[in-house]
């Protein structure tokens, strides 16, 4: 199992969204390394042909009848909304010049 | 009427019953106790005086018009956190969620408000139920009553913390890796991990979907089945809510008779890293059900010792995916939106500036283990150990009718003492996590003080998927047994709190 580089780390920043400072970086690196390296120790139990349980009880496709049923307003939908206009959420720009 | 605070739910009731107090008398006494106490303990991040006396009072009306009313109406809760409750400020512990105030109710409130219980507030959590001290709130740490420079367990750790301190009978918890026992354990009072899919998760802030739990807390066993009563069965609008009667835990907290009660302790749940203090009360509770009529036997669980490590990637992977809703886009925190930065930056700006430390590293840990090339090697290996460790479970309730061990490996910790050390941290849920990952019943019950620190232990006990009684007849029998011991309670030993007013 490798280990988890500074670069790496920055990377798996890029893709859950979080912009870290160099600080968090320096710091989360290396905690990082240190717990993936201790919970790879899971590949020790498991190396045989076992079958993976996802869900602690069978899951099954749950149905409801096609009816209407009261759901939320559009004010109650949008009241946290950080920014909404005619009844839809306001969103920062989706495409910047170079896209 | 003087001491309310100091009544079990089950007393309050019946002093409302016979007319010799009335909810908002309650109620009152409670916020009274807050005001005075909660600086020093701060179990609260929002007290809701106003909503709180309104519910009393009309629980009060409706005694008197002659209703027929619940065991639990008019007793006041103090509710965590991370449940959605309609116009009240709900944070699940985190910046990013400062201030927002849910259009709708959890299932667990609506029947808690069904079933006239008083929501006193919000309390105080780990930031997205992610810790096991309460050190990860944005809004600051919660103390132990009983020692208030030591941690009140998490991530539940406001609402243990609030019945320990008398500022709430009754409390609401989650447990996902074991935020309602280990605080339990930790403060001396009562926590249950209902079979997961037996209470709602419908308004729940979820942690990690497959494994969070809703359950009840309190100081005694009793008070505890009454409350799981209200919020336990079917809600159709929980895809994994489990359509089948609530389990009878409130005939089996009052009958409390372990004879002939099968019993196994868990080898794999001591020695090496459990201090001795913990330990030593553990095992004379163990011979007290023994001589009590429970027949007891070692049970060997030989994948337990995988539980850890495999939550440590299951957890982080579904957070990850759970949190990804907050994206500043529909509701929460927004920064950085000042027309130039798309809405990528934003999202990035905004999630570091609302997330705190943990919540950052086990969304990082769980996208690493999501992520191509290591999903077999990580997120696949901890799905199989779970497999491994239901197997234990069933091989084990072959031969038992519940296992048992310490709640947790030492006492309350100093605060502090742990925070720069992430795998001590999570060491500190050895013994709550094998059942989250299998989905069976679990709870923790106070058993005794340690030697060392004269700081409280408590007694963990297992039991099989929607067998969630059994825990109550054990939890009632020790608990009966003990009070016999000690002349009274447990909570009867805790400090004073020093009063302010």
């Amino acid at each position: 199992m490798s280990s988890i580089t500074r670069d790496e780390v920055a990377h798996l920043a890029r893709l859950a969204r979080i912009e870290l400072t160099d600080d968090e970086l320096d710091h989360l690196a290396p905690q990082l390394d240190l717990i993936i390296g201790w919970v790879a120790h899971v590949s020790d139990a498991a190396a045989g042909d076992i079958r993976p349980t996802s869900h602690a009880l069978p899951l099954t496709n749950v149905m409801r009848a096609d009816v209407n049923v009261p759901c939320l307003t559009p004010e109650q939908a949008l009241s946290g909304a950080p920014a909404a206009e005619d009844q839809r959420f306001r969103v920062p720009r989706i495409l910047t010049e170079e896209a | 009427m003087t001491d309310l605070t100091r009544k079990t739910a089950v007393e309050l009731s019946e002093l409302m019953a016979s007319g010799q107090t009335s909810s908002v008398e309650i109620t009152q006494a409670h916020l009274d106790r807050i005001a005075a106490v909660d600086g020093a303990v701060h179990a609260f991040l929002h007290v809701d005086t106003e909503g709180a006396l309104a519910q009393a009072a009309a629980v009060d009306a409706k005694r008197a018009a002659g209703d027929d009313l619940g065991p639990l109406a008019g007793v006041p809760l103090a509710l965590k956190d991370v449940l959605a409750q309609e116009g009240v400020p709900t944070t699940a512990g985190s910046k990013i969620l400062e201030g927002w105030k849910p259009p709708y109710d959890a299932t667990v409130v609506s029947r808690l408000r069904a079933a006239g219980i008083v929501i006193l507030g919000k309390t105080n959590m780990d930031e997205f139920a992610m810790g096991s001290s309460t050190e990860n709130s944005a809004y600051g740490v919660t103390h132990n009553p009983w020692d208030l420079s030591r941690i009140p367990g998490g991530s539940g750790g406001g609402s243990s913390a609030a019945l320990a301190s008398y500022e709430a009978p009754l409390a609401i918890g989650t447990d996902t890796g074991g935020s309602i026992r280990q605080p339990g354990s930790v403060t001396g009072t009562v926590g249950i991990k209902p079979t997961y899919g037996g209470t709602s998760r419908y308004g729940l802030i979820a942690l990690a979907s497959s494994l969070d739990t809703p359950g009840p807390c309190a100081r005694t066993t009793l008070d505890a089945a009454l409350l799981h009563e209200v919020i336990a069965g079917y809600d159709p609008r929980d895809s994994t809510s489990i359509n089948e009667p609530v389990p009878p835990v409130v005939e089996a907290a009052r009958r409390g008779d372990v004879q002939g009660m099968r019993i196994g302790v868990v080898k794999e749940l001591g020695g090496e890293g459990y201090q001795p203090g913990v330990e030593a009360r553990f095992h004379e509770a163990v011979e007290l059900l023994t001589k009590l009529g429970a027949e007891v036997v070692e049970v060997s669980c030989p994948n337990f010792e995988y539980a850890l490590p495999a939550y440590y990637l299951i957890l982080p992977s579904e957070a990850s995916s759970n949190l990804a809703k907050f994206d500043a886009m529909r509701f929460g925190l927004r920064v950085g939106d000042d027309g130039v930065n798309d809405a990528e930056k934003v999202m990035g700006l905004t999630r570091a500036a609302g997330f705190g430390a943990e919540v950052k590293r086990r969304i990082m840990l769980g996208t690493h283990a999501l992520s191509s090339g290591y999903y077999d090697a990580y997120y696949g290996q901890a799905q199989k150990v779970r497999t491994l460790i239901v197997q234990d479970f069933e091989r084990a309730f072959q031969q038992v009718d519940v296992l048992v061990s310490p709640s947790t490996p030492t006492t309350a910790f100093p605060i502090g003492e742990r925070v720069n050390d992430p795998i001590a941290m999570y060491k500190n849920d050895l013994c709550t996590i094998p059942t989250n990952l299998a989905g069976n019943a679990a709870a923790s019950f106070p058993c005794g003080l340690a030697d060392e620190d004269g700081l409280p232990v408590g007694f963990h006990v297992m039991a099989p998927v929607l067998r969630d009684e059994r825990l109550y007849t054990v939890g009632a029998a020790l608990e009966s047994a003990l009070a016999e011991q000690w002349g009274g309670t447990l909570m009867s030993k805790a400090p004073e709190l020093e009063v302010s007013r």
